[in-house]
């Protein structure tokens, strides 16, 4: 079901962990669909010197994040915003497509993570791409 | 290097097939391999095996061999035993009483007669994953041709109150079903005691082979067929009888019914020594009810955790394990079961479901109580669930 490289971040899940007093926090998802992500970013000189993350969720959800932080680690912030779910899906060599949605998360945190970073530092609000992530769950049959 | 670990503990989904089962199953492929129909002596070979199993099928619910059709397993039992019924009585009515945590082999055959007209009333269970018998009976009405309630649970193996709805069916002359393939060869089953109609059974959950299932139709009841063709299994069931698959059936059921108390026994050892080990994970809980619950099955929740994380994580470990049934590991959406038992989706998606079977060992439960702690608490470190509650 899994790519290898998957089940190898899911295993070994770099950058597991909290920051304290980060420059940025991010949280996506929702529990009711058994994914919900926050992603923790220390900046300086709008470089991201640390990243970390919480995960709930399956093993997609945790790989994805693992990723996500490998491939933000040193970037400039807006660098880091212009990496997409597809990017993380690619790094992972590939997602079920059933993962696609809802456990592949991890972009969206990050970028929720920088913008967090942008207004409590340089009191900017910027416009990030996340996906809505609207739930259907209970009405699907 | 040591050679990996392997325990399998996930009995519900599919057994081992017994040794002696494959060693009975093998002539039926290399030297009696004819067909039960044909006159000459590889046909009446395979015609008198097929027989003997009938009556191996029959005796491990206490029917008389004529009263049992071989299917394709326990969705096609079902759908033969739901669909016949409805068809057949549709003059007389067109409504079904089932319950809400059916396997779907129940739920999605009833969901396809409402398309066609026909009405179902989905009967709650209590925070238990027990069916009311008095709800069962309030939702009788004058059109009402079948209940199908299910023996026991497929995820939470909670055995459901079945002689008492039978009871209730027989005596308000509705057709009783009951979907037993869980509890056939682990706990006692008798259609006549429990006045049941019809009864789905499976070889793959008794360590026979898959494919192969059977209905039990009591003598009288009348279905319409679903299947058409060469008339095999009464009309009911048309299709060349799937011979080492029965004969492997039938030997199954022999092995499972002689061994029936002891086995049952050892079962039910290994699950209470891992319900109380469990209960020492800090905020877990067991799902279903204590006692009235198969031998073999143990079914838990964790706060904070991700059902497939865990299972993935025990895999690792070397043990086989399932987040609730083997077919929705394929969907997102947390198990109908376990929310029809009143928990919240987050806590629906954090279950772990382990079932035995009588090959398991105490050396292998210990062993499993053993990592599981540990992989409980390095998923909750990841878990931003854990860390904010």
């Amino acid at each position: 079901m899994y790519s290898q490289i998957v089940m190898e971040h899911f295993k070994n899940p770099r950058n597991v962990g909290v920051i304290e007093n980060a420059d940025g926090v991010g949280t996506v998802g929702n529990p009711v669909c058994g994914d919900l992500m926050t992603v923790y970013i220390k900046v300086e000189n709008d470089i991201i010197v640390d990243i970390k993350f919480q995960t709930f969720g399956c093993a997609a959800a945790i790989a994805t994040s693992s990723m996500i932080t490998e491939l933000a680690k040193g970037k400039h912030v807006d660098e880091a915003l212009k990496i997409t779910r597809q990017n993380v899906a690619d790094n992972l060599g590939g997602l079920p497509p059933v993962k696609m949605h809802c456990s592949n998360l991890a972009a969206d945190a990050l970028h929720m993570a920088i913008k967090d970073y942008y207004k409590r530092k340089k009191g900017i609000e910027i416009e990030v791409d996340v996906d809505k992530h609207e739930h259907e769950h209970e009405t699907e049959e | 290097m040591p050679e990996k670990r392997r325990v399998y503990f996930d009995n519900s989904a599919t057994t081992m097939v017994a040794p002696e089962v494959i060693e009975a199953m093998l002539p039926y492929f290399t030297t009696h391999y004819g067909n039960a129909s044909s006159l000459h002596t590889f046909g009446q070979e395979a015609h008198t095996a097929l027989e003997n199993a009938r009556k191996d099928v029959a005796k491990i619910i206490g029917a008389k061999p004529e009263e049992i059709i071989f299917t394709a397993g326990g969705t096609e039992s079902d759908n033969i035993a739901i669909k016949g019924i409805a068809y057949h009585e549709m003059k007389k009515g067109k409504h079904i009483i089932t319950s809400n945590i059916e396997h779907p082999a129940v739920l999605e055959t009833c969901k396809a007669l409402e398309k066609e007209g026909f009405e179902v009333t989905y009967v709650k269970v209590n925070r238990e994953g027990i069916v009311d018998v008095n709800d069962v009976e309030r939702s009788i009405r004058s059109d009402t041709t079948l209940i199908t309630i299910m023996h026991s649970n497929n995820e939470i193996g909670t055995i459901q109150p079945i002689a008492e709805i039978g009871k209730i069916a027989r005596e308000k002359g509705i057709i009783f079903h009951t979907d037993a393939v869980q509890s056939v060869g682990k706990i006692p089953v008798d259609v006549g005691r429990e006045n049941i109609d019809l009864l789905t059974l499976a070889a793959h959950k008794i360590h026979g082979p898959k494919g192969v299932g059977a209905l039990y139709i009591r003598k009288g009841v009348q279905l319409k067929p679903i299947i058409h063709g060469g008339g095999h299994e009464r009309g009911l069931r048309s299709s060349t009888e799937n011979i080492p698959g029965i004969v492997g059936f039938g030997k199954a059921c022999e092995i499972a019914l002689a061994g029936l108390e002891k086995n049952a026994v050892h079962m039910q050892k290994l699950r209470d020594k891992t319900i109380e080990g469990v209960a020492g994970i800090e905020a877990s809980f067991l799902n279903g009810h204590r006692t009235m619950r198969l031998p073999n099955n143990a079914h838990f929740r964790f706060t904070g955790i991700e059902g497939e994380s865990l299972v993935l994580k025990l895999d690792e470990e070397g043990f086989a394990a399932s987040t609730g049934s083997a077919c929705s590991s394929h969907k997102l959406q947390p198990s109908h079961v376990l929310l029809a038992l009143g928990l919240k989706h987050e806590e629906a998606h954090g279950s772990l479901r382990i079932t035995f079977s009588r090959y398991n060992t105490e050396a292998e439960v210990e062993a499993f109580l053993g990592v599981l702690p540990g992989i409980v608490s390095e998923l909750r470190k990841m878990s931003p669930l854990w860390h904010r509650r």
